[in-house]
């Protein structure tokens, strides 16, 4: 028997007879609202970017006028010199984009909707539907975000984690209805999240093709599917806060404002109690593709696939029991503190699992450093940093000195620029054929490649040494404190390789609009990878695969002594293979 | 400008920096080993002709090795921190005898209570200033923290002590100055648009300097 | 747009598929949904908890603030719509279409009926005095706290949580009713539903019984105690 929804496609993937309209914008194709995707939070990464370097900016040349500044209105940066007020917009807006509108969306929105049908044998999500509405939520609360910039107080100035009472009261803020928008904004991201992951998880529990069993899910379908799990119970509780903080701004509720009874720690806990898992939400899908993506690059199979499974899963259980580790010195009960540390430490255990099974796969290899293994490489490189940078935050007295200053902007930035945002670089230039149907520019993709390696780290490995000295985060002006002046060239040499970091993203964009149209032609498989995506032309039609293949093995057999080339598709029947018993139910 | 943490101006900040060598060892040991085995495969194993790679998924051993070795170093770390945790902030962490400063954190001052002639807060000879902060040398000190209007933070470098002040609550956090001259205080958490000029000066006296200051002090703050 | 159509009403799991759970997906679905709604009145009431447990003071007793008689009576209310919906179901699976017709439209009643009578009771409070920011100057609570029968201290905590709470159960419980009446002029009225495929309802049917399960909490923690 075949379903409705088989033949369903079957007819589409002949002929594609939806309008315009349908096909591009209101699309119910995941390989389409994945590509809506890219576009948008692409752009927001590139907000996110310009936010960054007029901070960079203030922070290496405090109080001169900003190049091109003067174009800012009066109560931004008058004469081009950036105010308090709009330094902490900035700091807020940059660390909220990236988070919520880049790489939350770069990495769930793109990638769990371009691959988990794709990679599963799917001919579209279960939900299709609901599918597209997770997308326009996601627009309409990045357009109310991006709105709050240019309302007349300003946007929201709290940073990212919103703190209350500050973020509850606009007497303390000075900006109400930037604050507003921000909650407003945040609780469509969640609801745009909870759909998508509902979407995600039913998609991969039952809608995979015959003989794809759970361990021969590629690693990516696996820690895409966990992720989904972490943001389906996280983002409500963000929402809920987001309500909550919302009602707060505009009914003069009291839930987090002390003066009347309400709770500042409150807001904390219950930001940090989705916060944490969501910092995992954007980890896990980067290690999934990374492991793709360094298994095809070494030729090898992946190195303790089970234990790489385990490893996300225990990442993702840990990731609930360790919000305290952001709120050490807040007052909050040290004997807490202290079960926190433990169980944020015991993290490291599941990481140091995957780091080294990404080495073991690497190990007697035969490498091949196309551009998205370089960056796939870079990840494991500069994540190991970032996290390791984690374990003296965890560590209670230690986190006691470097706590809100610049170690912990280090930290971030090694865990979310060098690991989240390589593995993207990685797995967009990976499954941009599929996509566009077209390559990207090999030689230019190692230039970005090494030129942002190159800046990245100038830009934040110093900043460690910031925060060693006590430099605290979110100040507009760290001459102020005496202690810091002798820090300002470092500053400044921070700033300007900054600079030159987010110009070196220009290659990357170039690289990327010039590809569309004059990429060479990828074939079906141009990375001889074995994913069951390579069975369909390239770019994938509309519906995926007319009949649904049929999956014999893992998919990381590569080198396999059974055959002569060094890969070896899951879709591939080798005589020696019998037929999955659920296919022959199928009827295949 | 110093590559190195501040000079070291409390009891504790020896302890918090020996905690910090010690993991900067550790997680040195792991970075060297992964960052340099990254680099040795990657040349070793770069791609060559008729070269194919190694066919295997694992190997178990091997697993439970790099398993257990981070298990136990973390569970050790969590232990040793954990002792001086407590020893620094734990419930009951403050010296009987500590010396009280009432210190009230608002947008965008610290203003810090001396408890006068008697030692005691409270009580008539209580006097405030503005952005100063003194502490005898070599006497544990405890500050009484509370906040006006949003969540603040008390953060001096040099001592390596840092503590919100939460509106709504009064939370303790001492600390013993070893060293006497002329530090900052800073204000850790963000607090609104003037938390970058949040500072006060910090005075580390010797006890015959601090009674005088503080006579005068009372003066002043009595006219 | 087929392929949710297809999906949506198939009473099969997705075959030819690998064997996943053997739940069709719109069930499937429902359940993980309802899983993250779960988490989100988790943090509402988990809220309500922390702020009542750590309040400045006492908190107003039952009663005083809120009508008891009438919310019991909604509660009722809402028990029985869930009554109502498993007797539509159960009338669908032996193929019963009238019957499943009337207790749908059973439940799309008490639920409306419900929503109505919260209205009612908001209003009703505004006019006392009682607001989402506590009690209103000069109103008839401000003087129960004057007397001191209400506690003037966390009389804001109260109005925040409760409007909060019983707010966005009403909300759920209004989205119920719409989706129930959609289904019901859509499907259940063309006669969409057979005794093979009635996963509409089973699928709305689950939510309906959510949010009822949900109200009884609320109804205990905010009236009751
Ligand atoms: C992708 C996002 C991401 C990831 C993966 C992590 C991973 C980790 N983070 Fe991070 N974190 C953030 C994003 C992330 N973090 C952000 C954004 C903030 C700031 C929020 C704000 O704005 O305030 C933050 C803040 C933050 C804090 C609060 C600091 C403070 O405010 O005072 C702490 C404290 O414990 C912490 C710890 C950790 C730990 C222990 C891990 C672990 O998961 C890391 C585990 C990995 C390794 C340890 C490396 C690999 C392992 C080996 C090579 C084996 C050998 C290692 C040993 C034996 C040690 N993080
Ligand atoms: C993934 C998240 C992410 C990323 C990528 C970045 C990127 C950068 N961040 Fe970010 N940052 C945060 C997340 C991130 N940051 C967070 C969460 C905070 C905390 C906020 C808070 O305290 O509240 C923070 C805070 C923060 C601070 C601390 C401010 C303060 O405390 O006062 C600073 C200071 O230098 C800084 C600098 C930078 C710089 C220079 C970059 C540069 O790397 C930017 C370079 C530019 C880009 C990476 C974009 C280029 C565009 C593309 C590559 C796409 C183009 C292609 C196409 C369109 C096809 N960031
Ligand atoms: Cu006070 Cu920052
Ligand atoms: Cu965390």
């Amino acid at each position: 028997m075949t379903t409705v929804a088989a033949t369903a496609h079957t007819t589409h993937a002949h002929h594609d007879d939806r309008s315009f309209i349908r096909k591009y914008i209101f699309s119910t194709d995941h390989k389409i609202i994945g590509i809506q995707f890219l576009f948008v939070s692409l752009f927001f990464l590139v907000i996110g970017g310009l936010l960054a370097m007029q901070m960079r900016w203030q922070l290496g040349y405090p109080g001169q006028p900003m190049p091109g500044g003067g174009i800012l209105p009066e109560t931004m940066a008058p004469g081009g010199v950036i105010l308090p007020e709009y330094y902490i917009q900035l700091v807020t807006m940059h660390g909220t984009f990236m988070v919520f509108f880049a790489i939350m969306p770069l990495l769930v929105g793109v990638y769990a909707n371009f691959l988990i049908p794709l990679k599963i044998g799917a001919h579209d999500m279960a939900f299709p539907r609901i599918n597209m509405w997770s997308f326009w939520s996601f627009v309409v609360g990045g357009l109310v975000m991006l709105s709050s910039l240019f309302v007349p107080d300003g946007a929201a100035r709290a940073g990212w984690t919103m703190y209350a009472p500050l973020s509850a009261r606009h007497d303390f803020s000075g900006a109400s209805l930037g604050q507003e928008l921000w909650s407003v904004s945040i609780i469509f991201v969640g609801l745009s999240s909870i759909l998508g992951s509902l979407n995600y998880i039913t998609t991969i529990i039952n809608n995979r093709a015959p003989g794809m069993t759970w361990f021969r899910l590629p690693l990516s379908v696996w820690s895409l599917f966990i992720t989904a799990i972490l943001g389906l119970l996280a983002l409500p509780v963000l929402s809920g806060a987001a309500i909550m903080l919302l009602f707060d701004q505009i009914l003069q509720t009291h839930f987090f404002d002390p003066a009347v009874g309400g709770q500042a720690l409150l807001w904390q806990h219950l930001f940090w109690f989705f916060g944490h898992p969501e910092v995992y939400i954007l980890i896990l899908p980067a290690m999934g593709m990374v492991s793709d993506i360094i298994a095809n690059g070494s030729r090898k199979p992946i190195f303790g696939y089970h234990s790489m499974v385990f490893a996300i899963v225990g990442i993702a259980f840990l990731g609930w029991l360790v919000w305290g580790h952001h709120m050490f010195m807040s007052g909050m009960n040290p004997t807490l503190g202290s079960s926190f540390m433990v169980s944020t430490l015991l993290i490291a255990v599941p990481s140091a699992i995957k780091t080294f099974n990404w080495m073991g796969t690497m190990w007697r290899g035969n490498l091949r450093f196309h551009v998205p293994m370089l960056h796939a490489v870079a990840f494991v490189a500069m994540f190991v940093i970032g996290g390791l940078s984690g374990i003296y935050m965890a560590a209670t007295p230690v986190d006691m000195f470097i706590h809100d200053t610049y170690f912990i902007v280090a930290h971030l930035h090694y865990v979310l620029f060098g690991g989240s945002l390589f593995a993207l670089f990685g797995a967009i230039v990976f499954w941009y054929p599929k996509m566009f149907g077209r390559m990207m520019s090999e030689g230019w993709g190692k230039v970005h490649f090494w030129l942002t390696f190159i800046f990245y780290n100038c830009t934040f490995f110093p900043m460690h040494i910031l925060g060693m000295a006590g430099h605290m985060r979110r100040i507009y002006d760290p001459t102020q404190y005496n202690f810091l002046q002798p820090y300002q060239p470092m500053n400044r040499f921070i700033s300007i390789s900054a600079f030159l970091l987010f110009a070196s993203q220009l290659i990357f964009f170039v690289n990327f609009w010039w590809s569309l149209r004059k990429g060479k032609p990828a074939g079906q498989n141009p990375w001889e990878d074995n994913g069951l995506e390579w069975s369909l032309p390239s770019p994938a039609p509309h519906g995926n695969w007319e009949k649904l293949p049929t999956v014999y093995r893992g998919p990381y057999e590569f080198s396999s002594p059974q055959v002569a080339e060094d890969y070896l598709p899951q879709y591939k029947r080798l005589p020696t293979d019998r037929e999955p018993a659920s296919a022959l139910l199928a009827g295949h | 400008m110093r590559w190195w943490l501040p000079l070291q101006g409390s009891t504790f900040a020896g302890e918090v920096d020996g905690l910090f060598v010690a993991i900067l060892i550790i997680t040195g040991i792991a970075f060297v080993l992964v960052e340099v085995g990254l680099i040795w495969f990657i040349v070793k194993y770069r791609q060559r002709p008729g070269q194919k790679a190694y066919y295997t998924h694992g190997n178990t051993r091997a697993e439970v090795i790099w398993t257990a070795i981070p298990a136990v170093t973390m569970v050790a770390l969590g232990l040793i921190s954990n002792h001086y945790w407590v020893h620094i902030k734990g419930r009951h962490s403050v010296p009987p005898n500590a010396y009280p400063i009432a210190i009230h954190a608002k947008q965008f001052e610290w203003q810090i209570t001396y408890p006068g002639a008697d030692g005691q807060l409270g009580t008539g000879d209580d006097f405030t200033v503005r952005n100063q902060l003194h502490v005898p040398v070599g006497r544990p000190v405890v500050v009484h923290l509370s906040a006006e209007d949003v969540i603040h933070s008390f953060f001096v470098p040099v001592f390596r002590v840092k503590q919100d002040a939460v509106p709504g609550m009064e939370i303790n956090a001492w600390f013993e100055a070893t060293v006497p001259g002329n530090y900052e205080l800073g204000c850790a958490e963000l607090c609104g648009l003037g938390h970058y000029r949040m500072r006060a000066q910090v005075f580390v006296h010797t006890q015959a300097d601090y009674d005088a200051w503080m006579k005068q002090a009372a003066q002043e703050a009595s006219q | 747009m087929t392929h949710a159509a297809a999906t949506v009403d198939q009473m099969r799991p997705p075959y030819p598929a690998e064997r996943g759970l053997d739940v069709y997906n719109t069930k499937l679905g429902m359940w993980i949904f309802l899983a993250s709604e779960v988490m989100f009145f988790a943090a509402l009431i988990g809220t309500y908890i922390i702020l009542r447990f750590g309040a400045p003071g006492e908190w107003a007793k039952p009663g005083i603030v809120l009508n008891i008689k009438i919310t019991a009576f909604n509660t009722f209310l809402l028990i029985c719509s869930s009554v109502s919906m498993v007797k539509a179901y159960a009338s669908i699976q032996d193929g019963d279409q009238k019957k499943m017709r009337f207790w749908l439209l059973m439940t799309i009643l008490g639920g409306a009926a419900f929503v109505g009578i919260q209205v009612y009771e908001y209003l009703h409070l505004i006019e006392h005095g009682f607001l989402p920011s506590g009690v209103r100057e000069g109103s008839e609570l401000a003087e129960l706290v004057a007397k001191g029968t209400l506690p003037a201290a966390t009389m804001g905590l109260y109005g925040s949580t409760f409007y909060t709470m019983t707010g966005f159960h009403g909300f759920h419980v209004t989205c119920g009713v719409i989706s129930m009446a959609y289904l019901y002029f859509t499907k259940a009225l063309p006669g969409k539903y057979t005794k093979l495929n009635y996963g509409g309802i089973e699928t709305v049917g689950l939510y309906w019984h959510f949010v009822d399960l949900v109200w009884i909490i609320l109804f205990t923690i905010v009236y009751l105690i």
